[in-house]
C-alpha cells in the first residue's frame, strides 16, 4: 500500500516503532502534491488548461523545506531512542487562516499577501510538538467567508477531488480536498458555521468541530470569535480522534479555552454503541429559507439520497445495539442561519477593523490626501467582495438603533437554539440522548459557479451544521455513501458539551460496521477513480 | 448682566500602576522608553491574537471604585468600541460599556473656604489605552507603547461649579489615587488625564444647557484657567445674543488659549458590542470584601479622626493627611511617643518635612523610623538634650542609622544636668565676675540671665538651662 493512503494512526505507529522514516512519508506526500495538486492558488493570472481543470489545487503554499526539517527531527528523535510524539511523521496541511511562523499567512485574501506572522498558532504548535509534519498552507474562502472556497483571492481555487467540476465545499475546502486526494493524512480546519463539516462531507472525509473552547483559537485569524472552532479533518474517525488528542486543552493565551481535563479519545473508540440513545429529528429533514422578494419562508426537503443515508446509518447503529429515538424536536434549528447572519457579521466586521493598511498587509499604492482616503482605498482594493458584503452587513446590524432590533434579538434566539440541545441531552430529561444523528449537508457538492455569487443561497447550505456552532456543542461528519452522481454524502453526529469521545465512538462504530460496503471501494477522480456521468 | 453659574463635569482617565498591560504581558509604563519597544503581537493588534485579562488591573479598578464609594459590580463585562484611528491597532478599543466595574460613587470636595461640594460619579469603568501618533516632517508616526495600558475612565456628574472646584477635584483625586496606591497619578506623565465639559446657566435655573468639551486640560492650573476662560467666553457670547454650540475645544497651555477642534454635531457611532474574546469578570462576595477591607483609611476620614483623636487643628490635620506615607509616619510616631500628639505634629511639619524636602524622599523611605523620632522628642522632653541638639540628631540618625541615645552618648551631646559638674563651672564663672555678683546681690536680678548665658557658653551649650538657673540662684544667694 502507498504511504500516502495509510492512516495517520498507522504512520505514527510505524514511525515511532522505527519501521518507517518520517522523511520518507514526507517525500511521498510531497510527490503526491506535485502529482495531483497542479499550480498553487495565487494572485497572479493563470492559464485555464484542461489539465489544470482536473487538478485539486488545495495548496496555496507548500512548505517543503520546513516539512523536511521537521521530518528529520522526528527521525533523529527515533534514532536517539526518544518518543517524537503521537503524530510522529504524520503529514498535515494547515488551512491558511492559522498563523505559522516561517510561512506567509494569507487568509486567502489579497490583504495579507505578504503577511508573515511572528508567532505560531497554539493548535499548530501542538501538532508540531507531537511530531506532526507541516506540508503547507491550503486554500479557503477569503477570511473563511464562504462555503465553496471559490471566494478565495488565490485562484484557481480548490476543486473537489471526487469530481473536479464540483466545489470541495468551504470554507475549509483546501483542507478537505487535500485529505481526500491523499496529499496529506490530516488537515487543520476551522468551523464557524459548518466550515469543517460541510467540505469534509463534500469531499468524503471525516471532519470534527469540537466543543467551543476545546481547542485554542490563538493564532486563528478571527471570523466570528464566539463561533470559531479549530478542528481536525482526516480520512477516518480514529485519525480525527488522534489529531484532537494532540490539540485539545486549555491555553492560557485564550481566555475562552476550557479548563476541563481532556478525555482519552482513542480509548473511547474501543467501546461499542450498545445501549446508547441516538436521536433523529424531523427538523433536519428540510432547509428553510426566505423568498428574497416576498420574505415568505420556503421549505425545501433535503436531497433524498442524503436523507436515505441518515436512515441507513440509523439502521446500522440500531443493529449494533444503539437505541434510535425518532421524532426528536429541534424546533429552533431553522433559525440557525438568520441568527448566524446577524451574530457572525457583527463580529466579523469588528474583527476586520484591524486591516487598515497602517501596520501590516495591503496598503493602497495610490496617492492619498488624508487618513480617511487611506482607509477607504486600502480596504476597497484589499478586500474581495465576500468580506466587503460581511463588513457592510455587520456595520449595519450593529449600528446604534439597529443593534437592539437585530443583535440583541439574535442573541435571544441563539439561546433558544442552545436550549434545544440542552433538552435532548439532559440525562434525566425526556430524551436523554447520547447523540443526534443528522445529515451534514442538505445536498452533495454543488457544481463550481452554480451557487457562487448568490451569497444568500450559499449561506443556507450551512443550515444542518450551524446550530451546533450557536450551541457550542461538538459535531462530527462521517462519510456515509455516494449519491447517484458519485459524490460523497456525509452524516453528522452531534453530542453534548465536551462529549467528543461519545460522537467519535459512535462514528467509529458506524465506520467499522460499514467497512465492507461497496461505496467504500470507489476512488475519487483525482486518485484515478472513474467519474460517473 | 445676568447672574450666571458655571456647570462642570470632568472626564478623567487614570492610568493604573500595574506592572504589565491589561491584556498582555508587556511592561505597562513606557515613560521615556523608545517608541514601539514595549509591544507584542497582542497589543499591536496582529491577526489571530487574543486578549488575556490582567487580574491586577481588575483588583486596582475595583479598589478605586470602593474608594470612590461606588458599588463594585459582582459581574462586569468588556465590550468593543469600534472606530478607525492609526493609534488603535485592532480598530476597536476594549472597554466596558453597560456593565462596568463600578456603579455610582462620589467624592466630597473640601474647599479651602470650608465648604463641601458633593460630586457624584456618573461612570467608572476599566479600559485599555490607545497608542500615540504625531506628524513629523509631513510623516505620521505611530507609537504603540501605550496600547493596552490599563486605564480607569471616571466621569463625574455635572456637579462642579467653578474652575477652582474642578482643580480641587483633581487635587483630591490625585491624592486619593496615590493614597490607595492604584496610580502614580502624575499628570505630567499622563497618568491622570482630564477633559472638562463646561456649560453655563442663569443661577437658580435647573436646565442643563449645551456644553462644550475642553480636551487636554492636563494640569491643575490648566483646569482652573481653561474652565475660567471658557465660562467667560460662553457668558460673553450669550450676553451678546449668541448661542453656545457643541464644540470640542483644545487647551493650549503655553498660550493660555482655547482653540476649536471640531464641531460635535454628529456623534460617532462606536457600534458597541460584547467582546467575545473575553469572559465576564466575576467577583465573589469574598473577593469584593477582601478588596474593600484591604483599602486603607481614606484621607478625608483620617483627617477628621486626627482632629478628633489627636486634637490637631484643621490645618495640621490637613497637612498630615496630604500624603499617605507621611500620614502613616506621623501616626506611628505618635504611637511610640508618650507625650502629646501635637508635639509630634510640630516636629514633623517643621523639621522632618524640611529634611524630606532636602533629601527628596518620602517618609516611608527614611532611615529615621517613627520610633526614633519619638525617642528624640522624648530626650528633649526629659531634658537630656536641648531642642537644637534634637534637631541635629534627626539628620545624624538618618545618615548613620544609629539610634538617637547612642549618638547622644557617643558624641557627648547630653546636657550637663549633673549638679556637681555644673556647680564647679558656675563657681568658676562667679569668681571670674565679681562685679556682676555684687550688682546682682545689690538687687539687679536681671543679671541672672547673663549668668545663665555665661554658663551655657562655657559648657558649649550642653548645660541644662533649667538646672543651671536653679544652681545659680542657690549659689548667688549664699
Amino acid at each position: 500500500m502507498k504511504l500516502v493512503s495509510i492512516s495517520a494512526f498507522e504512520i505514527a505507529q510505524k514511525v515511532r516503532g522505527g519501521e518507517l522514516k518520517a522523511s520518507q512519508v514526507t517525500q511521498e506526500a510531497l510527490a503526491q502534491i506535485r502529482k495531483v495538486d497542479g499550480i498553487p492558488g495565487s494572485l497572479l493570472p493563470y492559464q485555464v488548461s484542461a489539465e489544470e481543470e482536473r487538478k485539486v489545487h488545495a495548496f496555496i503554499q507548500v512548505t517543503e523545506e520546513m516539512a523536511l526539517a521537521q521530518a528529520k527531527k522526528v527521525d533523529e528523535a527515533v534514532a536517539n531512542g526518544e518518543d517524537p510524539g503521537m503524530l510522529a511523521g504524520v503529514p498535515i496541511s494547515i488551512k491558511d487562516i492559522f498563523c505559522v511562523e516561517g510561512t506567509t499567512t494569507t487568509a486567502a485574501s489579497r490583504f495579507l499577501e505578504n503577511f508573515e506572522a511572528p508567532y505560531t498558532a497554539t493548535s499548530v504548535q501542538k501538532l508540531i510538538d507531537a511530531g506532526g509534519v507541516i506540508l503547507g498552507k491550503v486554500n479557503l474562502d477569503e477570511f473563511t467567508f464562504g462555503s465553496s472556497t471559490e471566494s478565495s483571492a488565490y485562484q484557481p481555487s480548490t476543486n473537489n477531488p471526487w469530481n473536479t467540476e464540483h466545489v470541495p465545499g468551504g470554507s475549509s475546502g483546501g483542507s478537505a480536498a487535500s485529505v481526500a486526494a491523499e496529499e496529506t493524512a490530516l488537515s487543520l480546519g476551522t468551523d464557524t458555521g459548518g466550515s469543517i463539516r460541510q467540505p469534509a462531507a463534500f469531499c468524503g472525509v471525516v471532519g470534527l468541530k469540537p466543543t467551543y473552547g476545546r481547542i485554542s483559537r490563538l493564532g486563528l485569524i478571527a471570523f466570528s470569535s464566539s463561533l470559531d472552532c479549530p478542528g481536525p479533518i482526516s480520512r477516518d474517525v480514529r485519525d480525527a480522534a488522534l489529531m484532537l488528542q494532540a490539540m485539545a486543552g486549555q491555553d492560557p493565551k485564550d481566555s475562552t479555552s476550557s479548563v476541563r481535563p481532556v478525555g482519552n479519545y482513542l480509548q473511547a473508540l474501543e467501546q461499542d454503541v450498545r445501549g446508547l440513545r441516538i436521536g433523529l429529528s424531523p427538523d433536519y429533514e428540510a432547509v428553510y429559507y426566505p423568498d428574497l422578494e416576498t420574505g415568505e419562508i420556503h421549505r425545501e426537503p433535503i436531497q433524498k439520497e442524503v436523507h436515505d443515508a441518515v436512515l441507513r446509518a440509523a439502521e446500522v447503529l440500531a443493529k449494533a445495539g444503539a437505541e434510535i429515538v425518532e421524532n426528536v424536536p429541534m424546533p429552533n434549528t431553522r433559525y440557525g442561519i438568520p441568527v448566524y447572519f446577524v451574530v457572525s457579521r457583527i463580529e466579523a466586521a469588528s474583527n476586520l477593523h484591524r486591516f487598515d493598511g497602517v501596520k501590516y498587509g495591503y496598503r493602497t499604492k495610490s496617492e492619498v490626501r488624508n487618513l480617511e482616503e487611506l482607509y477607504r482605498r486600502t480596504r476597497a482594493e484589499g478586500f474581495g467582495p465576500e468580506p466587503k458584503l460581511r463588513i457592510l452587513m455587520g456595520m449595519y446590524l450593529s449600528a446604534a438603533g439597529y443593534s437592539s432590533d437585530y443583535y440583541q434579538h439574535a442573541l435571544k434566539v441563539r439561546a433558544m437554539i442552545r436550549r434545544d440541545f440542552d433538552r435532548v441531552f439532559d440525562p434525566i430529561g425526556e430524551f436523554s440522548l447520547d447523540a443526534m444523528l443528522t445529515p451534514t449537508t442538505a445536498a452533495t457538492a454543488f457544481k463550481r459557479k452554480d451557487v457562487f455569487g448568490d451569497s444568500l443561497l450559499m449561506q443556507y447550505s450551512d443550515q444542518m451544521t450551524v446550530a451546533s456552532n450557536h450551541a457550542g456543542v461538538p459535531a462530527v461528519t462521517i462519510p456515509a455513501g455516494l449519491d447517484d452522481g458519485g459524490l460523497p454524502i456525509g452524516i453528522q453526529l452531534i453530542g453534548n458539551d465536551f462529549c467528543e469521545d461519545m460522537i467519535l465512538r459512535i462514528g467509529r462504530a458506524f465506520e467499522q460496521k460499514t467497512q465492507d460496503d461497496a461505496w467504500r471501494k470507489v476512488r475519487p477522480q483525482a486518485l484515478g477513480g472513474e467519474v460517473q456521468a | 448682566m445676568k447672574d450666571y453659574e458655571v456647570i462642570i463635569g470632568l472626564e478623567t482617565h487614570i492610568q493604573l500602576n500595574t506592572v504589565t498591560k491589561i491584556f498582555c504581558s508587556c511592561k505597562a509604563d513606557s515613560w521615556e522608553d523608545e517608541p514601539n519597544t514595549n509591544i507584542c503581537p497582542v497589543c499591536s493588534g496582529l491577526p489571530g491574537v487574543l486578549p488575556v485579562l490582567n487580574e491586577e488591573a481588575v483588583r486596582k479598578g475595583a479598589a478605586l471604585a470602593a474608594a470612590m464609594h461606588a458599588e463594585i459590580n459582582p459581574e462586569s463585562r468588556f465590550d468593543r468600541k469600534n472606530y478607525f484611528y492609526p493609534d488603535l491597532p485592532k480598530g476597536y478599543q476594549i472597554t466596558q460599556f453597560d456593565q462596568p466595574i463600578g456603579k455610582g460613587g462620589y467624592l466630597d470636595l473640601k474647599m479651602p473656604d470650608g465648604q463641601t461640594r458633593h460630586v457624584r460619579i456618573h461612570k467608572l469603568h476599566l479600559e485599555e489605552d490607545a497608542g500615540k501618533t504625531k506628524i513629523e516632517h509631513g510623516t505620521r508616526l505611530v507609537d504603540f507603547n501605550r496600547c493596552g495600558v490599563p486605564l480607569v475612565e471616571m466621569v463625574t456628574e455635572p456637579d462642579l461649579r467653578s474652575g477652582d472646584e474642578a482643580a480641587q477635584y483633581l487635587i483630591q483625586l490625585r491624592q486619593l489615587l496615590r493614597w490607595i496606591g492604584v496610580s502614580e497619578a502624575d499628570m505630567e506623565r499622563g497618568h491622570l488625564r482630564c477633559d472638562a465639559n463646561v456649560s453655563i446657566r442663569e443661577r437658580g435655573s435647573e436646565v442643563l444647557n449645551t456644553k462644550t468639551e475642553i480636551k487636554n486640560v492636563n494640569s491643575i492650573d490648566a483646569v482652573r484657567q481653561a474652565i475660567g476662560e471658557e465660562a467667560k467666553r460662553q457668558i460673553e457670547l450669550v450676553e451678546s445674543g449668541g448661542i453656545v454650540k457643541s464644540y470640542t475645544l483644545d487647551w493650549d497651555a503655553d498660550r493660555g488659549k482655547l482653540t476649536m477642534m471640531r464641531s460635535k454635531e454628529s456623534e460617532a457611532d462606536y457600534r458597541y458590542f460584547r467582546d467575545p474574546d473575553l469572559l465576564p469578570v466575576i467577583l465573589s462576595d469574598e473577593e469584593i470584601n477582601a478588596i474593600v477591607e484591604a483599602l486603607p483609611e481614606l484621607p478625608m476620614e483620617r483627617r477628621a479622626r486626627f482632629v478628633e483623636e489627636y486634637e490637631l487643628s484643621d490645618y495640621d490635620a490637613e497637612i498630615l493627611t496630604n500624603e499617605r506615607s507621611l500620614s502613616d509616619y506621623y501616626e506611628d510616631a505618635v504611637r511610640a511617643y508618650p507625650g502629646e500628639a501635637k508635639t509630634v505634629a510640630n516636629w514633623i511639619m517643621n523639621d522632618l518635612s524640611r529634611m524630606l524636602n532636602d533629601l527628596g524622599k518620602t517618609a516611608n523611605q527614611l532611615v529615621l523610623k517613627p520610633a526614633a523620632l519619638a525617642e528624640i522628642i522624648q530626650l528633649v522632653d526629659e531634658g537630656k538634650i536641648n531642642a537644637a541638639t534634637g534637631k541635629s540628631i534627626l539628620k545624624k540618625v538618618e545618615q548613620s542609622g544609629k539610634n538617637p541615645a547612642q549618638i547622644v552618648l557617643d558624641e557627648g551631646l547630653g546636657l550637663i544636668a549633673d549638679s556637681d559638674a555644673l556647680r564647679v563651672q558656675i563657681e568658676a564663672i562667679l569668681s571670674a565676675s565679681p562685679d556682676e555678683v555684687v550688682n546682682y546681690k545689690a538687687g539687679k536680678e536681671s543679671l541672672l540671665g547673663w549668668f545663665v548665658g555665661q554658663v551655657m557658653r562655657a559648657s558649649g551649650g550642653k548645660a541644662d538651662p533649667k538646672r543651671t538657673r536653679e544652681l545659680l540662684i542657690e549659689l548667688l544667694n549664699k
